[in-house]
């Protein structure tokens, strides 16, 4: 009995042990929307296939990703807070920055547009009646690129959100959604993840195309010279594919229930 | 309700089809856990057979720590791993961060103080004219602790499942140290909060229903071991 599980445990740990975890790959921290837009799941694979490494995609809150590239816990970084990522150039974490696409961020809601910012002429016009109105807001609240977003919006327009209507859900933007639908609230989204989202919920897209709600999107690769064990090699050679025809061209044709969610934006 | 029995029915499709991606998960997830198992319960059986079978200072005061680890949350194991993992970290140069065997240690150190503390509480309560016969027939130290262990077999194994139902079902540390990256480090339980977060109930509630069926395999298992044992 002792000898069969003592075998069982070696046979396992064996047939487990060496060969799953060796694989080499590039590790990319990124943004919730890249991932829950569905882009990635198309425009990694052919990554992949051309040059035969594994991508590793941690997607967390564009704040964390930033981190933890710094941390230099990964080896790229493809992130939409240009401001930040700015920071992090600044200091020597990050090489190479790149545009790669860009898109919009909307301002989501109930059909009703209980706040009536529909008829707004700016976001800041459209967020005033909201705060005025107390009409409840989602915010994500986890330092992501559209928290930050949001957080400067909100500033911009002269409102410090406060009180009961207004929500950080600490969540990601699929979850922010779906809290919002529950609640018929507003909440700030960008264009790929509302689009990819957009059959899930109730919520219509409310105010949008004011030039302040633009959302590009970078990427970047940990520097080297301070963090000695990064590859990259990869890192650059996925920068110069998103960035390049093929990969342009993939951002170019991904659509979602027929619509565009992001525009390349490489030269 | 209607909304809840089309998502349990596609989920069922789902589990049926043998989707790979779901496969996939569930084979990290059994991966990781079954390591974690393994080398826990390694070190954790023979050291609480120690704690039980001896007399120290301390002793008490050992107990009662293994009692609160036992509530440890489980992000807070994986905060701790994560500053010493990262490449900022103590470990860092190991690179261990974002890979399965980050996930392995994190749930190691979840389910040691249980197995520890369930031996020594299983040893502790074995029939107490066992240790006195031991020494009457002149039994040394390692003749006992064997002895003492395959006397209380089935409790230990008790012990094992536990911690095994805990690693699997665990989510914190296994995000956290994890990163929940797709074909690597992406469990089950990592996969129904994605599932979630992304509206797919569907999909979530597939992956925990195969969660549960394997539990309950395992489990299965485990019984008829025992029972051929006897």
């Amino acid at each position: 009995m002792k000898k069969f599980l003592t075998g069982l445990a070696t046979a396992a740990l064996l047939a487990i042990a060496p060969a799953t975890f060796a694989e080499k790959s590039l590790k990319m921290s990124t943004t919730t929307s890249t991932v829950n837009s569905g882009l990635l799941a198309v425009l990694d694979p052919a990554f992949e296939k051309k040059y035969g490494i594994r991508m590793d995609v941690i997607a967390v809150g564009t704040g964390k990703a930033l981190r933890i590239g710094g941390n230099g816990d990964v080896d790229v970084v493809f992130v939409h807070a240009p401001t930040a990522e700015l920071k992090y150039v600044a200091s020597g974490d990050f090489i190479d920055r790149s545009a790669v696409m860009h898109n919009d961020f909307v301002i989501v809601g109930a059909e009703s547009d209980p706040a009536g910012i529909g008829s707004a002429k700016t976001v800041a016009e459209a967020l005033t009646k909201i705060a005025k109105s107390q009409s409840p807001f989602v915010s994500r609240g986890d330092d992501s690129g559209t928290h930050k977003k949001e957080k400067l919006l909100w500033k911009a327009a002269g409102i410090e959100p406060k009180g009961e209507w207004y929500q950080a859900a600490g969540q990601g933007m699929g979850a922010v959604l779906r809290i919002a639908d529950d609640k018929q609230a507003y909440a700030l989204a960008d264009r790929g993840t509302q689009i990819a989202y957009a059959d899930k919920m109730a919520l219509k897209v409310i105010f949008e195309g004011d030039k302040a709600l633009f959302n590009p999107y970078h990427v970047m690769a940990v520097n080297p010279a301070k963090h000695k064990h990064v590859r990259y090699d990869l890192a650059k050679k996925y920068i110069d594919f998103v960035t390049g025809k093929e990969g342009q061209a993939i951002i170019e044709s991904y659509r979602k229930r027929g619509e565009q969610l992001f525009y390349p934006a490489a030269k | 309700m209607d909304y809840f029995s089309h998502s349990l029915s596609v989920a069922l499709e789902l589990i049926f089809q043998l989707d790979p991606a779901v496969w996939q998960v569930v084979w990290t997830s059994l991966k990781i856990s079954l390591m974690a198992i393994v080398i826990a319960s390694a070190m954790a059986i023979p050291l609480g057979a120690l704690i039980a079978l001896n007399e120290f200072a301390g002793k008490r005061f050992i107990q009662q720590l293994l009692n609160t680890l036992m509530a440890m949350p489980t992000v807070v194991v994986g905060l701790l791993l994560y500053g010493l993992l990262s490449r900022r970290g103590a470990l860092g140069d190991l690179g261990l961060l974002y890979t399965p065997w980050a996930v392995v240690i994190g749930e190691c150190l979840l389910i040691f103080p249980i197995i520890l503390n369930l031996t020594v509480v299983a040893i502790q309560s074995a029939d107490s004219r066992l240790l006195p016969t031991l020494h009457s027939l002149g039994a040394n130290r390692g003749q006992t602790m064997w002895m003492v262990l395959s006397e209380t077999r089935f409790a230990i194994m008790a012990a094992v499942v536990v911690g095994f139902g805990r690693a699997l079902g665990e989510v914190g540390a296994a995000m956290m140290l994890g990163g929940n990256i797709e074909g690597f480090t992406r469990t089950m339980t990592t996969a129904i909060a994605l599932e979630t977060s992304k509206g797919e109930f569907e999909l979530g509630l597939a992956l925990g229903l195969l969660l549960l069926s394997i539990a309950f395999l395992v489990n299965l298992f485990l019984q008829l071991l025992q029972r051929r044992a006897v």
